[in-house]
């Protein structure tokens, strides 16, 4: 085990997994992440942490990934490379690792611009893919990439993300290919609605052995209405809606047309279970957790498994 | 070249506003090219000066004077003479060239009268655009000749980041895409090779963070 965590001893022994997000609060309130941790309790094996997602600024991950750990869900910290570098970096690796966070999502972040302080400097001392083999070098070979040797390597379940959905699309399975390089061992991969640009990925992807290498987890996230379904597609950048989706939530009336959003996104899932390659599923259900239980009892992946834990030096 | 834009007429006016006799001085290096501190700049800004104070019942002695280079020594030097005989000097040159005026002429208050941008070309007629950050460490030759630390906007060396759309930026819809760029051309060069490769850290020290930096050619010195 290189972690112990949770969500590896359930990948590693074979199970399909199931991760889920909590977005800290736009504010210090510790109660608004135990409520989410609430919903999320119970319906996955880990939960991601987002770290100032869109450059808004909210709670911060480790502080979220805290909460979460207390109320009973593992956390899996996000971290992007926007506001640190490399010296802050490392350190919150250390201080998060030494508070018992087990799983990290290495991420450059969104640009600033987006945000609510689109006047800040950027960081980018390295980039995502540089962020992976720090944490790697840190934990298999218990020194600082400086060379100076570690008081106690952290232990991380080493995690990036992926769009198969971004151009140029030539180059998405060549760059997972080096995030795995670089030491990755599990991927979280952007919303898929496009499932024939997916199945394309995953068919490049599989061609060099690729899901063999690396565990993938096809991320979804259930649709509120036509509406945002139509925003989503036009304003966010990497994301692709077919209309095929859009139509059949759209031939609803408004008060039925979140359900049918849940729906299909259950069928998804189902689709996601059976193709080759894919070990797991991340659920982004933005502000709507209390939907996770329903969305992942409805395709068939509760209970979650308990795997025995090994012992892992700390 | 280095290029920058003109401050607002009222940020200059309101900088001049102490002063009953300045120097206006322009330079013939690159912010001639960019039109933005040359000497004709020189003889629109003066006069335009001119004209607001007298308007406000203020007059402004103004002396227009354009250097070869403002950041050589000898072209300053030629500003010695008559330095004194004024309370300040409106430079519009780039930040470089202010700096190197003030430092020579102690005595003297030195105003800038441009926003300082980058290094850039001219793309057409009128329009300029930053292609190098100076950042002491070229990778140009692993990147088909463009540069990731200034053409993506987030200086990524394993880019494009999942923003990427249709050829450009999510930054700016009119803004392409450096990494398109350089997966474009390294396709058409046949080095794709360059792109599957990690690469180190950049040291960060060769650029500014490493402090003010210095160039000495024992060979010139």
């Amino acid at each position: 085990m290189k972690s112990g965590s949770n969500l590896e001893r359930v990948l590693e022994a074979g199970h399909f997994s199931v991760t889920a997000e909590c977005g800290p609060p736009r504010g210090a309130d510790p109660d608004h992440v135990r409520k989410k941790a609430a919903f999320v309790k119970g319906n996955v094996d880990a939960c991601n942490v987002t770290d100032n997602q869109t450059s808004v600024v909210r709670m911060s991950s480790i502080a979220g990934c805290m909460l979460v750990k207390e109320s009973g869900v593992e956390p899996l910290l996000q971290m992007v490379v926007r506001d640190r570098n490399r010296i802050a970096l490392q350190s919150d690796l250390l201080g998060a690792s030494a508070l018992g966070v087990r799983n990290l999502l290495c991420l450059s972040g969104d640009h600033q611009k987006f945000g609510d302080d689109p006047q800040a400097k950027n960081v980018f001392d390295i980039d995502s893919m540089q962020l992976i083999h720090l944490v790697k070098t840190m934990r298999d070979d218990g020194v600082f990439p400086s060379g100076d040797k570690l008081e106690g390597a952290p232990k991380f379940y080493i995690g990036c993300a992926v769009n198969p959905f971004a151009d140029p699309y030539e180059i998405r399975v060549p760059r997972l290919r080096l995030k795995i390089e670089a030491g990755a061992d599990f991927v979280q991969t952007q919303c898929i609605y496009n499932m024939d640009t997916f199945k394309r990925y995953m068919e490049d992807a599989k061609k060099q052995g690729l899901h063999e290498k690396v565990k993938i987890l096809a991320g979804v996230t259930p649709l509120k209405s036509a509406g945002m379904a139509k925003f989503m597609n036009k304003f966010v950048a990497g994301i692709d809606i077919p209309d095929d989706i859009i139509k059949r939530i759209g031939d609803e009336p408004k008060e039925k047309q979140a359900a049918k959003g849940i729906e299909i996104c259950i069928e998804q899932i189902g689709e996601l279970k059976e193709m080759e390659g894919i070990a797991g599923v991340h659920v982004m259900a933005i502000e709507w957790e209390e939907k996770l239980n329903e969305i992942i009892d409805g395709a068939g992946l509760l209970p979650r498994p308990v795997i025995e834990q090994e012992a892992v030096s700390p | 070249m280095i290029t920058g834009t003109p401050k607002p007429i009222e940020e200059i006016l309101e900088m001049v506003e102490p002063y009953d006799n300045i120097i206006v001085a322009g330079c013939h290096g690159c912010v001639t090219v960019c039109r933005v501190g040359g000497q004709k700049e020189v003889e629109v800004l003066s006069s335009t000066l001119r004209l607001a104070r007298e308007a406000a019942g203020n007059a402004l002695s103004i002396k227009e004077m354009s250097l070869e280079r403002q950041c050589d020594p000898e072209y300053v030097e030629s500003m010695r003479p008559v330095v004194e005989d004024y309370q300040a000097v409106l430079s519009i040159a780039c930040g470089a060239g202010i700096q190197f005026l003030a430092e020579k002429f102690p005595k003297t208050p030195l105003l800038p009268g441009i926003n300082t941008g980058f290094l850039g070309v001219t793309e057409r007629q009128g329009e300029w655009a930053e292609r190098c950050q100076g950042c002491g460490d070229c990778v140009l030759h692993l990147t088909g000749g463009i540069c990731p630390v200034t053409r993506c906007a987030k200086q990524l060396f394993h880019g494009p980041c999942g923003g990427s759309t249709a050829g450009f930026c999510e930054v700016d819809k009119d803004t392409p895409c450096g990494w398109q760029l350089i997966i474009d051309r390294l396709k058409a060069l046949d080095q794709m090779e360059n792109y599957g490769k990690l690469k180190p850290y950049k040291g960060w020290s060769a650029s500014r963070d490493g402090g003010p930096r210095r160039i000495i050619r024992e060979d010139m010195v």
